[in-house]
């Protein structure tokens, strides 16, 4: 503390001097992320403020009418369609990061707590599923769920069920559970971080005054880690809400989500600006959803206290 | 209060302790000092119940810890990092281990304003565990262990995180603390003014073991070896041969110093005729002009290091192997004793110590 109070005055009296030195310094700056900051101007950006433009106008059969509506809002807004498939996306996005982050969390535990020596390789191993493609690992919990499936096969073979069961496949559980299986991985290394981050002295410290270890977690641990179980919850909620190609493989009629309706107004009803419209619509409620979600856990852990 | 008997803890192949035994009284401030990797942490650690002893037995009052779990055990920690829960300000950090106790929130209340008002730090219950300085964070530990109203409150180094001038100034404060509680304090060190100036015994350990058990003015005086000797701050040694020994006393006889006898260090364990003889620098004072002593030894200034109030003096005294290391204050000059004058040392018998290689 000391050396910083010494350090201090000089530099800040160096930086006072010199500061055409830290124009340049800024223009440094500008010059080294530029690269990165035209590429995201250009393919996020842009992109994201072609679609809002869209969202106000209206497709007139094969040209767009250029004209200020708000027209495809309030059909987003109130065909009962869309809103089916917007809370029935929103529900399977809550329940898949719910159940992620449940299931994540004793893993991350593990690997924290008593992954000794071997917390890297732990770490590995849980990426190996990965190593194939995501369509692969979606086709494959068809093959787990399907008609004459694994699961059906195994559950006859006990003679728990006569006949292969069609409830499995192609519905809202179905989606969920594939995607629950997707984002494991995502939802284990945030969570492990902030485990790692909790001192373990603290937790000596609460043992010492009494605490047993269930008390301990629910007092200290979690608390402590729950930046990363924020951070996990909304890496799958954000991207779960508008997933696609999952709902189209697994989900059949009944696990349809938002994201196969925005699809089908850009492609086959050729409606862009509706489309546009439902996209805008999901981005603003699922920012709402993560800032509500967000201040939610903040409030329930400084209640746990 | 404390009973550690025949106490060892292995990792391994390593002894961190080794067949330790030790009885704390009750109210009473011990220190375990030693360098690091004596194992005093490791000793400290099995009394709150952190770690277990390989062999061997801990009872707290009365009660052997056997098996009783750290949260159950009527002891407190005071840790080195002071473990202050950063999520939690200061009077939730206080009262951490009193909602256990589930007293009525006024009580609850009551004893963490007590708690903080015996470490000083009235009206900062608010205040985040982020925002405080490093001697308020201590205070916070001190608090947070001193609410429990445990039977022994333990402390991990409490002091090696912060500057001098704190340090001394929490010293006295953790001693009139102590006082004021009447709990009995165990505190681990490395510092040996500290140990000195806080406890009322201490015990100094090497490599795993107890080498002394003793108030401070005996082991500063009368350490058992060498090792304590050089510990506890500088000290002169100077060959010698035992010539006769008894329960009480040692008879030595030195080149420099003449035939010496000596009060038997507690615990000494010849180690054939060979022995040491130490005197610490500041035993020792330089005779001006033509003062005598009855005990006195002479010799040439070599070397001189100026510390503000104090003047070392590096002595060579002919027949002697090491020159003498001499510790004057500076109210008669001893900073201006010229390198290289001739020298006259005058030192009281009773400040000779014969001590075990």
């Amino acid at each position: 503390m000391t050396v910083a109070a010494e350090g201090s005055p000089p530099l800040r009296a160096k930086r006072a001097a010199a500061g055409s030195l830290l124009q340049s310094e800024q223009a440094q700056g500008m010059a080294l992320i530029s690269p990165t900051l035209l590429y995201a101007l250009v393919l996020l950006a842009v992109p994201v403020l072609v679609v809002i433009a869209h969202s106000f106008w209206t497709q007139d059969y094969l040209t767009i009418d250029r004209t200020f509506t708000l027209e495809n809002y309030r059909l987003a807004l109130t065909e009962p369609i869309y809103r089916d498939l917007l809370m029935r996306s929103l529900y399977i996005s809550l329940t898949v990061s719910f159940f992620t982050v449940v299931l994540a969390y004793p893993i991350a535990y593990f690997i924290s707590f008593h992954g000794g020596s071997r917390k890297s390789l732990w770490l590995f191993l849980i990426t190996i599923p990965f190593w194939t493609s995501y369509l692969l690992r979606v086709m494959s919990w068809k093959v787990i769920l399907g008609y004459g499936g694994v699961l059906n096969s195994g559950l006859m073979g006990l003679g728990i069920i006569d006949e292969p069961s069609t409830a499995f496949l192609y519905n809202t559980t179905a989606v969920i559970l594939t995607l629950t299986h997707a984002w494991a991985a995502f939802t284990i290394l945030p969570i492990f971080v902030s485990l790692e981050k909790v001192d373990r002295t603290l937790l000596e410290a609460a043992t010492d005054l009494g605490d047993g270890p269930v008390r301990r977690f629910l007092r200290i641990t979690l608390p402590l880690s729950m930046p990363g179980v924020i951070a996990a919850l909304l890496i799958v909620m954000i991207p779960t809400v508008g997933d696609y190609v999952t709902p189209r493989l697994v989900g059949g009629k009944d696990g349809v989500m938002i994201a196969n309706a925005i699809q089908a107004q850009f492609g086959k009803a050729a409606n862009w600006p509706l489309g546009a419209a439902l996209s805008v619509t999901t981005m603003a409620i699922v920012t709402a959803m993560a800032g509500v979600t967000v201040f939610i856990l903040r409030w329930a852990a400084r209640r746990a206290r | 209060m404390i009973e550690i008997s025949s106490v060892s803890r292995s990792y391994g192949a390593f002894k961190a302790l080794d067949n330790a035994s030790l009885s704390i009284t009750k109210g009473e401030f011990f220190s375990l000092l030693g360098p690091s990797g004596c194992g005093k942490t490791t000793l400290l650690r099995m009394i709150a119940g952190f770690d277990t002893p390989t062999s061997g037995t801990i009872s707290v009052d009365g009660q052997p810890m056997d098996g009783i779990p750290a949260n159950r055990r009527p002891t407190n920690m005071v840790f080195q990092s002071y473990a202050i829960f950063p999520h939690l300000n200061v009077a939730q950090n206080v009262a951490y281990g009193l909602k256990r106790l589930r007293l009525p929130s006024a009580e609850e209340k009551r004893r963490v304003e007590e708690a903080l008002a015996q470490v000083s730090l009235s009206g900062l219950d608010a205040r985040g565990a982020t925002e405080l300085s490093g001697g308020q964070r201590q205070r916070v530990a001190l608090a947070r262990a001193l609410v429990m109203r445990p039977k022994v409150l333990l402390l991990d180094e409490p002091l090696s995180a912060l500057d001098k001038k704190l340090r001394e100034q929490m010293q006295v404060e953790l001693r009139r603390l102590q006082q004021a509680v009447g709990i009995t304090f165990v505190l681990v060190t490395h510092d040996q003014y500290e140990a000195l100036g806080m406890s009322d015994r201490i015990a100094v350990m090497f490599g795993g073991r107890i080498a002394q058990v003793a108030a401070p003015k005996e082991i500063y005086q009368r350490p058992v070896n060498r090792q304590v000797a050089d510990f506890l701050g500088g000290m002169n040694f100077v060959k010698a041969e035992i010539v006769e020994e008894n329960a009480a006393s040692i008879t030595v006889d030195t080149t420099g110093f003449g035939r010496v006898r000596t009060d038997k260090p507690q615990a000494f364990v010849r180690n054939g005729k060979a022995a040491t003889l130490g005197i610490r620098p500041e035993r020792l004072r330089v005779l001006w002009d033509d003062a005598t002593s009855p005990h006195e030894v002479s010799g040439k200034v070599v070397d001189r290091h100026y510390f503000g109030e104090i003047t070392h003096l590096i002595v060579e005294v002919p027949g002697l192997e090491k020159p003498l290391s001499v510790s004057e204050t500076n109210n008669f000059g001893a900073d201006d004793i010229p390198v290289g004058a001739p020298i006259r040392l005058a030192y009281d018998p009773d400040a000779l110590v014969a001590m075990a290689d």
